[in-house]
């Protein structure tokens, strides 16, 4: 079966052990975890991790329900990109005189929508909020300038279906 | 038990309901243990739960403690324990390579759903990720081989953690869960009130059977022409053996077993037709790519049993009777999942299924039985051999013992001609380690079972090789005089191996050969009785010799060297290629 990109949110108890239970759903069937995001949730007192992983539909059907077998683990989904709305933030830093000696880096920054986080004596740090592809985009871009450092962080995402937690768990006669 | 220790510990008491009284962490956990029914539990002190065994010192008249000969050893006879008891099994454990002693044992326990409570004592939460002296990330190393795991570092967290974990333990798909209690919790104080568990919002053990799914499951089995059931361990684990045995004989749709399903269903039945999977039997491995319906009753789909799951039944619907919906689509596909509680489901169907009967479909496992006890069968019970073979002991015992002994099994050829030949005809009496295959589970897994079910007969029925892994059990044995029955099928060889060699590696029998101690004088330097059967002739006394005698008994019986265990598939084989010879 053919690996598609999936995004797993998983809601969970808030419990510090559980992180590790979790990576290891994923890794004990050797997935590599593209990006890990742990949160707040709407509901107070429940945690929320957003799991970006690339496998079989087969598989990820399997895997929500190990997480949901796991005790703490109140519920867990898993969608592709259609279902959900998502960012990852990244941020550059790259020397100051880069910015001073052309105009491009202004205008790679403007054409990006990115902007300017703070500007010091000896280096700038930019950010870009967007999916991966234009993160990477613009890193490119910047990549002549000397980038002195780059970090991305893992997807945050927010699903379409209406549906809300609690009348799933309603749904399986939890209540919160 | 001295008076100034009496008087240092009352006993929980009535009072612990309405007033909390000040005790330690330790003392709580032992109060907790109690609070929830313990009666045994299988230790080995150290320094990090000292404080736990200090407290228990002034509990002996109310629980046992049973002092095993290394952690693992603990593990497994709670393992033993659990399974005839009806409850979770308790170990304690110390840190470091106490805790990490237990985990061979746990991930028994997890993958064939036994329900255990292990405490470990854990270093000073101040020392916590200092590498202090046998200080060892328990929770982080048992995390995957545990149903829940946590660690208490504070003395008030303890009743209610403990609740948990007993409750975690014991609802749904039983499995072992870990409490890590650091020292300076268990020297701290605490107002000790007890509160049995009784739900976790983010758990829900039962699934409630979803009607519209009994229905369809109820029409495809009125529909089946050739219907058969795959029963597994969640018939004993829901104690639906004779709801199980009502509806195969409403609907008259022949049984056949997991390794772990074996005695929930008479052999002697009608219906009965065998053991499924690698070394079970030829018709029920056979049927399963015939049959138009299975019925799986609270097993999982095995690797074991399905052989090549490409080629596995195919042609079949499939209807999945399970507590745990991640097993639903793990490996086998089902049409019509039936998710909740086995004895609820089958009492749920049987008011909807049409009483019936498969005469020409059993008279096909009745043919297959027969070309099994031809090439089979007959071979190894009736041998021309001088040497006796693994299964006439197996045959003896289970003649001697009318089938109503608990059989406790080892890993390895003595394991499957054990649970091929022993004619199971009581619930309940077959403990094993399926899923892991743990070497060295048996005299531990004995001796927790005879623990927990005095009155019945217990017999361990062992490989040379699997019995020195654990051999040092025999001291347990003695020391508290737990009258358990040893049988060690020696073939000097890590047998199921030496046969791979012989089958798939052109025989070259890579350090598989055993050079073995007097295993009769062993168990003499235990003061358990023992004796050597080394002919035909002396087997039946042997046996006799064995049952009638009043403490633990060890039954050394030399068997042919190089013997396979057929049937056989071989891995990765269609189940349809099962190997007679
Ligand atoms: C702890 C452990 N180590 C290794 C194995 C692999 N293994 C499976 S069966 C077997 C041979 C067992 O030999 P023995 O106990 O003498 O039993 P036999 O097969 O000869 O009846 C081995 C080594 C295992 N199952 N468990
Ligand atoms: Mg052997």
């Amino acid at each position: 079966m053919e690996q598609e990109q999936f995004t797993v949110t998983v809601f969970s108890e808030d419990n510090i052990g559980l992180l590790n239970r979790i990576t290891d759903i994923f890794t004990r069937r050797k997935i590599n975890i593209d990006s890990l995001t742990t949160s707040a949730s709407e509901t107070e007192g429940i945690f929320r991790f957003t799991v970006v992983i690339s496998t079989t539909l087969a598989n990820v059907k399997r895997i929500v329900k190990q997480l949901e077998k796991q005790v703490e683990v109140l519920k867990a989904f898993y969608y592709d990109e259609e279902d959900i709305i998502f960012q990852e933030v990244a941020l550059y830093k790259i020397s100051t005189q880069a910015l001073a000696q052309s105009k491009a880096v202004e205008k790679i920054i403007r054409a990006n929508y990115a902007r300017i986080l703070t500007v010091e004596p000896e280096f700038m740090v930019i950010e870009k909020t967007g999916h991966e592809s234009e993160t990477q985009d613009l890193f490119e871009q910047l990549k002549p300038y000397g980038i002195l450092s780059f970090v991305r962080s893992g997807r945050v995402a927010i699903a379409k279906p209406m549906k809300r937690l609690s009348s799933y768990l309603a749904e399986l006669g939890q209540t919160l | 038990m001295n008076a100034q220790a009496q008087k240092v510990a009352t006993p929980a008491g009535e009072q612990s309901h309405t007033s909390p009284r000040k005790v330690s962490g330790a003392e709580a956990l032992i109060l907790s243990l109690l609070a929830e029914g313990v009666d045994t539990i299988f230790g080995y002190p150290g320094g990090a739960i000292m404080p736990v065994y200090d407290s228990l010192y002034h509990y002996t008249d109310q629980v046992n403690h049973i002092l095993t000969r290394h952690e693992q050893g603990a593990t497994h006879a709670a393992q033993g324990y659990a399974r005839l008891a009806k409850k979770a099994g308790v170990c304690f454990a110390t840190s470091g390579p106490g805790a990490t002693n237990l985990i061979t044992g746990i991930a028994d326990a997890q993958i064939d759903s036994t329900p255990l409570v292990c405490i470990t004592g854990q270093v000073a939460s101040h020392l916590l990720g200092s590498d202090a002296f046998q200080e060892t990330d328990i929770i982080g190393i048992s995390n995957p081989v545990t149903k829940w795991n946590f660690q208490v570092t504070r003395a008030e967290e303890i009743p209610a953690t403990i609740a948990k974990a007993f409750y975690i333990a014991q609802n749904g798909r039983p499995g072992p869960v870990l409490i890590d209690i650091t020292k300076d919790a268990q020297f701290g104080v605490l107002d000790f009130e007890y509160k049995k568990c009784e739900k976790i919002r983010s758990y829900r053990p039962v699934p409630q059977l979803n009607q519209g799914q009994v229905l369809q499951a109820a029409q495809l089995i009125n529909q089946a022409q050739k219907p058969m059931i795959l029963m597994g361990q969640g018939v004993s684990l829901a104690e639906a053996e004779n709801d199980l045995q009502t509806f195969v004989e409403k609907t008259g749709i022949p049984v056949a077993s997991t390794l772990l399903g074996l005695s929930s269903f008479s052999t002697h039945h009608p219906l009965y037709v065998g053991f499924l999977g690698m070394h079970g039997n030829y018709g029920p491995n056979i049927k399963t790519n015939e049959a138009d319906l299975l019925i799986a009753v609270g097993m999982r789909f095995d690797d074991r049993v399905t052989g090549d799951l490409s080629r596995y039944a195919q042609q079949a619907k499939v209807i999945h009777i399970e507590i745990d919906p991640a097993e639903i689509d793990k490996n086998v596909k089902a049409d019509v999942p039936v998710i909740g509680d086995a004895k609820e489901a089958l009492q749920a169907l049987l008011p909807l299924v049409k009483a019936r009967s498969h005469q020409d479909w059993l008279k096909e496992f009745d043919n297959c039985q027969k070309v099994e006890n031809e090439k089979v069968v007959s071979k190894t019970m009736q041998p021309s051999t001088p040497k006796l073979k693994m299964a006439e002991v197996v045959q003896a015992l289970s003649d001697q013992t009318k089938g109503k002994a608990v059989i406790v099994t080892d890993v390895g050829q003595h394991q499957m001609i054990a649970s091929r030949y022993y004619q199971f005809d009581q619930p309940n009496s077959n403990i094993t380690s399926g899923g892991l295959g743990t070497m060295g589970f048996a005299l531990p897994a004995a001796m927790g079972a005879k623990i927990a079910r005095s009155d019945r007969e217990v017999v361990a029925i062992i490989g040379d090789g699997g019995f020195q892994m654990t051999a040092q059990e025999l001291g347990t044995l003695m020391q508290y005089q737990i009258p358990v029955k040893m049988i060690i099928l020696n073939n000097s060889f890590l047998g199921m191996v030496r046969q791979w060699q012989e089958l798939f590696f052109d025989r070259r029998y890579s350090f598989t050969e055993m050079v073995n101690p007097d295993f009769v004088a062993l168990a003499k330097s235990f003061h358990i009785g023992a004796q050597r059967v080394e002919e035909r002739n002396q087997l039946g006394e042997g046996l006799q010799n064995m049952l009638a005698h009043q403490g633990s008994f060890l039954l050394e019986v030399v068997v042919e060297k190089e013997t396979n265990v057929f049937p056989m598939v071989p891995t990765g084989e269609s189940i349809s290629n099962i190997r007679l010879e």
